[in-house]
């Protein structure tokens, strides 16, 4: 159950933020089909068809597109870091705002089922993180970034990094409103895990082949895994990296400020059509 | 797990439109689940019967429609029926397709009183 707006939202626990306040909250976002659920009207028994057409995530969906809008409005660019458990994210994530976060205003939102051990990794670097703990759940969704950016009070402009609950399967279905989903793949785990998991490679715009330092000491081919992650995804960026030798990382760094000059880029183009 | 949560979403759908449609009980839901959704019939059924026990849904019918996953291919053009995300063009070998059907996860009819 959500403290804040009382929505009902399992065993998920979002950590409170410092300064946050309950008192002036601001819940920007709005929920989206909490109908009553008591209601029944009395004398209306007999059976009926329904024709509804509706997708099961839409719900999901909505949460998703109030976050990316909430990004458009305030500037923010936001990334959704995806991968199995241990291929690096939280490693990669502290050496891009090694880099990044000295010039730039930057926040994480950290996923996992329990501990808060990620997010105080990040905040050693003395950029602001909030951890999720999704409890049995296995993803992040679009309500939950909703409420962990009321928390977070991001400043207009900034970088918001999503690191999601280590899983390669459905966190690749839930939108939570991001620019672009970023699939971590470690040189340990093989390069046949682009057709093992084709969803969440489908999903993704961008391959981070990361624990680079290792390819003299395993037997994984950059060329198949990158092969392999375009015959489900023909568009999919590719970049090596190693977050323990800082291999590739310029190369990361140049591609988010790329992709987000793009983003809003973009934006403006359409704005001034419209 | 994935299914878990799919089903308390589909739960949801259901309340909301308890109150909006002004019905108290559902007999039968129809979903449309493609082969390139990622979703497991078999599992989706089994979350199905625990996420709605004891709600308004509780003993309904479950019928799961599976549509083929089709794509086009961008270098010759052929529309055809795939089997999985990786599979090339069956009349050139490409793998540049473009998904037109497979990825559907949808409620498509409710019968409910
Ligand atoms: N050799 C090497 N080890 C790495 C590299 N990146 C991460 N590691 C190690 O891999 C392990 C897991 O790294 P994390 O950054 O915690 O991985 P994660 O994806 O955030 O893990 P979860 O949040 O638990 O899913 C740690 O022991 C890291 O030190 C790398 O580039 N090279
Ligand atoms: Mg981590
Ligand atoms: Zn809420
Ligand atoms: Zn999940
Ligand atoms: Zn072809």
């Amino acid at each position: 159950m959500c403290t804040v707006c009382g929505c009902r939202s399992g065993e998920t626990r979002i950590e409170d933020g410092a300064e946050h306040s309950h008192g002036h909250h601001a819940h920007h976002h709005r929920h989206y089909g909490t109908g009553d659920a008591g209601a029944s009207v009395p004398g209306m028994s007999q059976s009926r068809l329904i024709q509804l057409e509706q997708d099961i995530l839409s719900k999901n969906n909505s949460y998703a597109n109030a976050n990316r809008r909430y990004f458009a409005e305030h500037g923010i660019f936001a990334l959704n870091l995806v991968s199995s458990p241990g291929s690096g994210k939280t490693s990669l994530l502290v050496e891009t705002l090694k880099r990044l976060g000295k010039t730039h205003a930057c926040y994480v939102i950290e996923g996992d089922q329990q501990t808060t051990n990620d997010a105080d990794r990040i905040r050693e670097t003395g950029v602001p993180a909030l951890q999720i703990n999704t409890g049995k759940g296995c993803h992040l969704d679009g309500h939950m970034i909703g409420h962990a950016l009321e928390r977070l009070a991001t400043k207009d402009g900034a970088y918001v990094f999503i690191e999601n609950v280590g899983n390669l399967v459905c966190p690749a279905a839930f939108d939570l409103g991001e620019a672009h989903k970023v699939a971590i793949l470690s040189v340990t785990e093989g390069e046949d895990k682009p057709l093992k998991y084709p969803d969440m490679f489908a999903a993704a715009d961008v391959m981070l082949l990361n624990k680079t330092d290792l390819l003299p000491y395993v037997d994984f081919d950059v060329e198949i895994a990158t092969a392999n992650a375009r015959k489900i995804n023909p568009d999919i960026k590719v970049l090596t990296v190693s977050a323990q030798s800082g291999d590739g990382l310029e190369d990361w760094v140049d591609w988010i400020g790329t992709a987000r000059a793009e983003l809003f880029a973009g934006c403006s183009a359409t704005d001034a059509a419209e | 797990m994935h299914e878990m949560s799919l089903c308390e979403n589909i739960l949801g759908i259901l309340l909301d439109e308890a109150a909006s449609q002004n019905f108290s009980k559902v007999d039968r839901v129809c979903l449309e689940v493609g082969p390139l959704s990622g979703v497991e019939p078999e599992a989706l059924r089994f979350g199905f019967d625990v996420v709605t026990r004891g709600s308004l849904a509780h003993g309904a019918q479950l019928d799961i429609f599976e549509p083929e996953a089709t794509a086009t291919c961008a270098a010759c053009g052929t529309t055809a029926v795939i089997q999985d995300r990786f599979d090339p063009c069956p009349s050139c070998g490409s793998h540049l397709l473009k998904i037109k059907t497979g990825e559907e996860l949808r409620i498509k009819e409710l019968e409910v009183s």
